[in-house]
């Protein structure tokens, strides 16, 4: 009796410091992210300090701006943000209906669907460079120069499997008996996709929106042949664009301090700009989504 | 007992990937009159009802033989435009599954997708059928709201009166009052009752005690066999065959 209650009170101390250890585990995992982001946001300010000024975001480069003379990053400002909200609205435009086709059109163990599927976690891993070559190689193809608008398209391109596959993620949870509701009122499943499907998981298209759009605009390789780089706001869609992401490269690349200040503050810029948007977004959510069902 | 068919199943063959599921059913399910599916778990209960409005055939690996004829005309024909089928007929499921959008917007989504577009019009509509299904008074002040926020009773005959909103002539229920509590399960079944007198009922239910207190007519399936149908008081009364005899009284259940 005493021998097993000796062994049962071994175990449970045993237990309980495994217990401990594992919860000092997880909460210095969770200290050393938040610390980790707060020292990434830290350094950028900290660095971009001396070459803040206002004329950095409201003036495009002057002359000699590369080798410390005035002007701003206004021209990669905007470009960065035409190129973001382009691609990703086309993104959107080209994933929403891949989704809604595999979640309302397919079978469940459908072939298709499946490859589909599939395709797109491989994509998701393809590094950027390598849908910067290829939109370059479509570029050549189709005759269109370094452009805003080939940068959008291979950005697009970048985003579609990122953004398909989070939108899948959560469409595949609105439960069959909803579907199953609004098809019995004889709506048909193009109704039911966009009236109720939609509805349902906005939360979570908006979501895969913001997700792609942060990984779009600040990806620098994919527009690093496409879009091109100019010192001038783009006026069409066939004009080259600055962006941020290739700013900060091309700042950060000269052998001037002054100038790779100013590329610490252009990645500041790019770090509020997500922030400011994603902060938007979520409002914006709390205003969409009071009819979803939990 | 005198009475129209309004759907008549014949020869009706449901196959779930291989598995013989529901066999040879034929019976004719009166006009008018609520009709109770009553059977042991497993039987084949919701999938004679799904069969109905042909929800069934949407489902992977699903074969459907034979025939079901709604006012003459077999839903399983060739030329069958589904929505039309669903339209005639309002479903109500086991939880109840309001659309993601507001009470009024709910009731509307039906008519609206079948083309009305006068405000006025949707207006009337909507006040008709939640009075219909016993809910206006309690919301009539928040038609906007989120129908999500109503509690699960009030939802099932939101449910209900959306059904009825595309007008339809059968009203399909599968087991209607298993996630509600007791008096709102008696509301349900209070507002059935009303509604035969228009409307023909079909309900799937697990509850012999419900189909004894609203059921006209009663099919009984035992392992996806039709073993026995026929008007609810002779059934309850004076059951024929055995299996029947012994789901009555609980020795099978």
């Amino acid at each position: 009796m005493k021998y097993v209650s000796r062994i049962t009170r071994g175990r449970i101390r045993h237990r309980r410091a495994v217990e401990i250890i594992a919860m000092i585990a997880m909460i210095g995992s969770t200290i050393l992210v938040i610390g980790s982001l707060l020292a990434i946001i830290g350094t950028i300010i900290w660095k971009s300090l001396p070459a803040l000024k206002l004329s950095m975001i409201t003036q495009t480069p002057k002359g000699g701006y590369y080798l410390g003379k005035e002007g701003g990053i206004l021209n990669a400002i905007v470009g960065s943000l035409y190129l973001g909200l382009g691609a990703t609205a086309l993104a959107l435009v080209l994933s929403l209906p891949i989704v809604l086709y595999l979640n309302l059109y397919t079978k469940k163990n459908s072939r298709l669907a499946g490859l589909t599927r599939f395709a797109f976690d491989v994509l998701w891993g393809i590094p950027s460079i390598v849908y910067g070559a290829f939109g370059f190689v479509l570029m050549m193809a189709v005759g269109l120069r370094a452009s805003l608008l080939a940068g959008i398209i291979t950005v697009a391109l970048l985003e579609i499997p990122i953004m398909s596959r989070a939108i899948d993620e959560v469409m595949v949870l609105v439960p069959r008996e909803l579907k199953e509701a609004s098809l019995s009122l004889g709506a048909t499943r193009l109704e039911t996709a966009f009236k109720v499907v939609v509805r349902q998981t906005m939360p979570g298209i908006l979501t895969a929106v913001l997700i792609s759009f942060g990984r779009g605009i600040g990806d620098a390789a994919s527009v690093l042949f496409t879009a091109g780089f100019t010192d001038r706001i783009p006026t069409s869609l066939l004009q080259p664009a600055a962006t941020l992401p290739l700013a900060i490269f091309f700042q950060l690349g000269t052998p001037f301090p002054e100038v790779q200040q100013r590329a610490y503050a252009s990645a500041a810029v790019l770090t509020l700009l997500i922030l400011f948007i994603s902060i938007g977004s979520r409002l914006l959510i709390r205003r969409l989504t009071k009819h979803v069902i939990k | 007992m005198d009475e129209r068919t309004h759907i008549s199943i014949q020869d009706l063959n449901v196959f779930y990937s291989g598995l013989h599921v529901l066999k040879n059913i034929s019976v004719n399910i009166p006009d008018r009159k609520i009709t109770a599916i009553i059977g042991p778990s497993g039987c084949g209960k919701t999938t004679l009802l799904k069969s109905l409005n042909r929800l069934l055939d949407a489902l992977d690996g699903v074969r459907v033989e034979g025939k079901v004829l709604v006012d003459g005309e077999d839903i399983y024909g060739p030329k069958v435009e589904v929505t039309r089928i669903r339209k005639k007929m309002g479903l109500l499921s086991q939880k109840p599954q309001v659309l993601p959008m507001s009470i009024y917007d709910n009731v509307a989504y039906g008519p609206r997708v079948h083309g009305v577009k006068d405000k006025r019009e949707l207006d009337r509509i909507v006040e008709n059928f939640l009075k219909v299904a016993g809910l206006w008074d309690e919301v009539k002040g928040r038609l906007h709201h989120p129908a999500s926020r109503l509690s699960m009773g009030q939802q099932q005959r939101l449910c209900l009166g959306r059904g009825l909103a595309v007008g339809p002539e059968i009203i399909l229920g599968d087991e209607p009052t298993s996630a509600l509590d007791p008096q709102s399960s008696q509301n349900v079944e209070k507002r059935l009752m009303e509604l035969k007198q228009d409307y023909t009922v079909v309900v799937v239910t697990h509850i012999l005690r419900q189909a004894r207190r609203i059921a006209d007519y009663i099919i009984f399936l035992y392992l996806g066999e039709l073993v026995e149908h026929g008007p609810a008081s002779e059934i309850f009364a004076n059951p024929r065959n055995p299996r029947t005899r012994a789901y009555l009284t609980g020795e099978i259940s």
